[in-house]
């Protein structure tokens, strides 16, 4: 009798999700960028199955951030009073492949600036670059569905990425973007099944799910990296098992949660070497073992881990 | 879970009526409510609705094929009446071809002629096999387990991926004298089937002769489906317009981590399994 073959193969993928109009869309992007496809685990089958190459987007806040550590600041001093010069180095000597404009200045804990500035920003880092953009609230539901709204408004037609929309605050958001014709974040606090939930909600509304990209929260290296590892290859599992509820591109926010540990901004600690190299090491390690669980677009900080982990992926998928 | 919706079969009044007359729209609309319910496959069965059983599957078809691209499920004990099916089926989307046994007195190479078929028609062209032979149904654990390994080895040897067959290892009515050990006999036939191949074979079902003639069909029907699918019953040929059935469907799916729990997990479950 013959052996029979063990190839693993599956049923479902994961979406193809593409970023960014251009103008014969409608939009004034120069690029686009597409994500998704893969059709295995990752490393798991042929090339063909790999998918699209996941993609870096780098972090511009709204506002100079107060506090950010130096090794990190220092890349971006020239730059942080102006969200559209800072994107601009991003893409120009960083290699961004996209950009993530993070709306921390509006944050009532913050600077608590209004609407009227955030569409401002916007529109300049819209105005500054040419790849399509990320925009992502502050986290506060309140201001948030003050402000969002106005936020994509400002962006109609350029398709973009924003969010993020949850499951006890989900519906201003959706509805915006889907009247103006972007792509959505669908945010889970580490639970899978929130995640599953959230995306039927928003599903129900008639947003269409070809159209989200899931962000199921990032822990860093040493900080609940294990939680999010295992939640990612669960959603990527699930995928490719068939779930449409489940077979969306996968972003990380890796750039944040890395800098957050006080293994890459405590100068003063003998031993474990320059506080310079500590926090890209941090962040690129943080990132390439995220990939390998299977997401498809990481938000980073420091041009050095960004160089590194964009050196892995085009080592990995060629 | 696969769903092959029972309902177009030429047994039921609404669709004898419907192939008497060749009133497409009831057709129509059990292909549309079927496929909105969650089945996966349409069950296509003439029955004893018309003599020309060969041009009734043909216009069965053909009907069903004018509003969805749900794959389909020809269904007869004659070949001939498949062939005819096959004419005029789309196999792209899948196919199933239901059902052979292993062999029968008046022909020896029936299971062949079902592969060749489904070979003819695609790669997505699967079969349904019962766990039966020349002597009829097996009425024991043993020879049905024997028929379906039989089965499997047959397939092999013909370079039949394994993956194609669907086997059946034929649910007889519970109300049947002396026919209620055959439940057991059934779950203990699939312990051991879905260990002849690896990946297993899929296992299936013609889930409504169990509740044949009893008084509590669809209860009957809904725990049957829940047990056997916890013996690694991976399809059956059920009623998919019974909400309380493909709610045991959704739940049996969601409890043996098939999907992933979510508050809304009976409502997204047709939506999710989508083609």
């Amino acid at each position: 009798m013959p052996v029979p073959e063990v190839k693993e193969s599956f049923a479902g993928s994961v979406n193809r999700v593409t970023l960014g109009a251009t103008k014969d869309s409608g939009g004034t992007r120069t690029s686009t960028v597409t994500v998704g496809g893969a059709r295995n685990v990752v490393y798991g089958g042929s090339i063909e199955e790999a998918g699209e190459k996941p993609i870096i987007a780098m972090d511009v806040l709204d506002s100079r951030p107060d506090d950010w550590p130096d090794a990190l600041a220092e890349n971006y001093q020239d730059v942080m009073d102006s969200p559209a010069d800072w994107a601009k180095k991003c893409i120009e000597q960083f290699g961004a492949d996209l950009i993530c404009v993070k709306f921390d200045g509006i944050h009532p804990d913050k600077q608590d600036l209004d609407a009227a500035h955030a569409v401002n920003v916007t529109k300049e880092v819209l105005k500054a670059v040419g790849v399509p953009l990320i925009l992502w609230s502050s986290g506060n539901d309140e201001k948030d569905n003050q402000v969002m709204p106005k936020v994509s408004e400002a962006a109609k037609g350029e398709n973009v990425l924003i969010g993020t929309v949850k499951e006890d605050n989900y519906k201003a958001l959706t509805a915006i973007a889907l009247a103006d014709g972007h792509h959505l974040i669908t945010h889970a606090p580490l639970d899978i099944n929130i995640a599953k939930q959230i995306n039927i909600l928003v599903s129900d509304m008639g947003f269409p799910l070809e159209k989200v990209v899931t962000f199921q929260a990032t822990g860093a290296l040493g900080y609940g990296i294990e939680y999010a590892y295992s939640i990612q290859e669960r959603q990527r599992l699930a995928a490719l098992g068939g779930d449409k509820m489940m077979a969306m591109p996968a972003i990380c926010d890796v750039g944040y949660e890395s800098w957050r540990a006080k293994e890459s901004k405590l100068a003063d600690a003998p031993g474990w070497g320059d506080v310079k190299d500590r926090g890209p090491m941090w962040e690129a390690t943080t990132a390439i073992c995220l990939l390998q669980a299977g997401v498809d677009i990481i938000r980073m900080r420091h041009p050095r881990a960004v160089a590194t982990v964009k050196n892995f992926i085009n080592q990995i998928w060629q | 879970m696969i769903i092959i919706g029972e309902r177009i079969n030429g047994m039921f009044t609404d669709v004898k009526d419907a192939i008497a007359s060749k009133n497409k729209q009831p057709v129509q609309e059990l292909a549309k409510k079927q496929t909105e319910a969650g089945a996966t496959y349409l069950d296509v069965n003439v029955g004893t609705a018309a003599a020309d059983q060969e041009g009734t599957i043909q216009w069965l078809v053909e009907t069903i094929q004018e509003t969805c691209s749900t794959p389909l499920c020809l269904d007869s004990q004659k070949p001939s009446v498949i062939a005819a099916g096959l004419k005029v089926v789309n196999a792209e989307n899948g196919l199933l071809l239901n059902s052979t046994p292993l062999n029968k007195k008046s022909d020896e190479e029936v299971f062949d002629k079902y592969m060749e078929m489904a070979d003819q028609a695609g790669p997505k062209a699967n079969i349904i096999t019962l766990t039966m032979d020349k002597n009829g149904v097996p009425q024991d654990v043993d020879t049905r387990v024997a028929i379906a390994a039989e089965i499997v080895q047959k397939a092999m040897e013909k370079g039949f991926d394994t993956q194609r067959l669907f086997i059946d290892p034929i649910a007889l009515p519970v109300k049947v004298p002396n026919a209620q050990v055959q439940v057991g006999n059934i779950l203990n036939a699939m312990d051991q089937i879905k260990y002849l191949a690896d990946p297993a074979p899929h296992m299936t079902i013609g889930l409504s002769n169990v509740s044949q003639g009893t008084s509590e069909r669809s209860l009957i029907n809904r725990i049957f489906l829940a047990m056997a699918m916890s013996h690694g019953l991976d399809s059956a040929i059920a009623d998919a317009l019974d909400e309380k059935l493909m709610n045991v469907v959704a739940t049996s799916d969601m409890l043996m981590n098939k999907q992933i729990y979510s508050d809304s997990f009976l409502k997204v479950y047709t939506a999710a399994n989508k083609a």
